[in-house]
């Protein structure tokens, strides 16, 4: 099952990514981040039942990490959009040169 | 090395594979942030079960409680709190040009892991087939992690709490607005 774990865990990573790229509201794009690292958990596990259980516990960080960054990130849009009245990227491009 | 699998178990991961893979693109594809916010709690939900079935048991309640739950319900609420449920005020995708990019470059990733995948590991790393069982048998599924978590990682647990610490107040500076903080 390893192999077919870390085939799920590549596709779900690469969607995530399609999805980073195809999408410009900023909420959508921050759920395709999570999804990034829920398949990133997946692969932790996967190993974690072949090759030792330490893979658990880094999965434990990850969720950590996420939930700090989901309430950074979803903290920042609402200042943004307390701003520009919008989340869509293509309205947020102060720093582009 | 690996186990033999009966045909059950083989059915079932592939099911929750399937779901979860199906949910994805579902989720990737919505362009309505409710929609997608529930299809990817679907996709987490059929990982929590892959998990389970991975002798990962708390590792799947924890996906359930705290991804599925906790971190999509501050999705929804931002996005209520934010009134984007309108149909003609959310963003399209972009065009189809950069569409065809977003789709040659995932692709591009999916090749170079596929092949990653193929190269083998060190032997030292490899544990004996049933460790994970075994542990399981020795330490219940929650021990099977506690006992890692505060001996070897200590530190980076202790850690965890600044980082959380660090977000906490981020993220109260961030929301509190302008004209709390311009006093």
């Amino acid at each position: 099952m390893l192999a077919e774990s870390l085939a799920l865990t590549a596709a779900l990573f690469i969607i995530g990514v399609i999805g980073v790229l195809i999408h410009r509201n900023a909420i959508i794009i921050f759920m395709c981040v999570e999804l990034m690292l829920t398949a990133v958990n997946l692969t932790f596990v996967a190993f974690s039942r072949f090759y030792g259980t330490a893979g658990q516990v880094f999965v434990v960080f990850v969720m950590t990490v996420s939930a700090a960054e989901a309430a950074v990130g979803l903290a920042i849009i609402i200042s943004i959009f307390r701003h520009r009245q919008t989340v869509d990227l293509k309205n947020i491009n102060l720093l582009r040169g | 090395m690996e186990p033999h699998y009966s045909l059950f178990y083989v059915f079932h991961f592939y099911l929750f594979g399937v779901i979860a893979l199906a949910s994805a693109v579902t989720f990737v594809t919505r362009k309505s942030p409710v929609a997608a916010a529930l299809w990817l709690v679907n996709t987490m939900f059929s990982l929590a079960a892959l998990y389970v079935m991975l002798d990962a048991q708390f590792v799947g309640v924890m996906q359930v409680l705290v991804y599925a739950g906790a971190i999509m319900v501050v999705f929804l609420f931002v996005v209520m709190l934010l009134n984007l449920g309108h149909p003609s005020e959310l963003a399209d995708a972009r065009g189809t040009g950069w569409k065809l990019a977003a789709g040659l470059v995932g692709l591009g990733l999916l090749s170079e892991i596929m092949v990653i995948i193929r190269t083998k590991l060190p032997e030292k790393l490899i544990v004996p087939p049933d460790f994970s069982e075994q542990q399981l048998q020795k330490l219940n599924a929650v021990g099977m992690i506690a006992e890692p978590l505060f001996r070897d990682y200590l530190l980076a647990f202790e850690l965890t709490s600044v980082l959380l610490l660090v977000a906490i107040t981020g993220a109260v500076v961030l929301g509190r607005g302008r004209a709390a903080g311009a006093r």
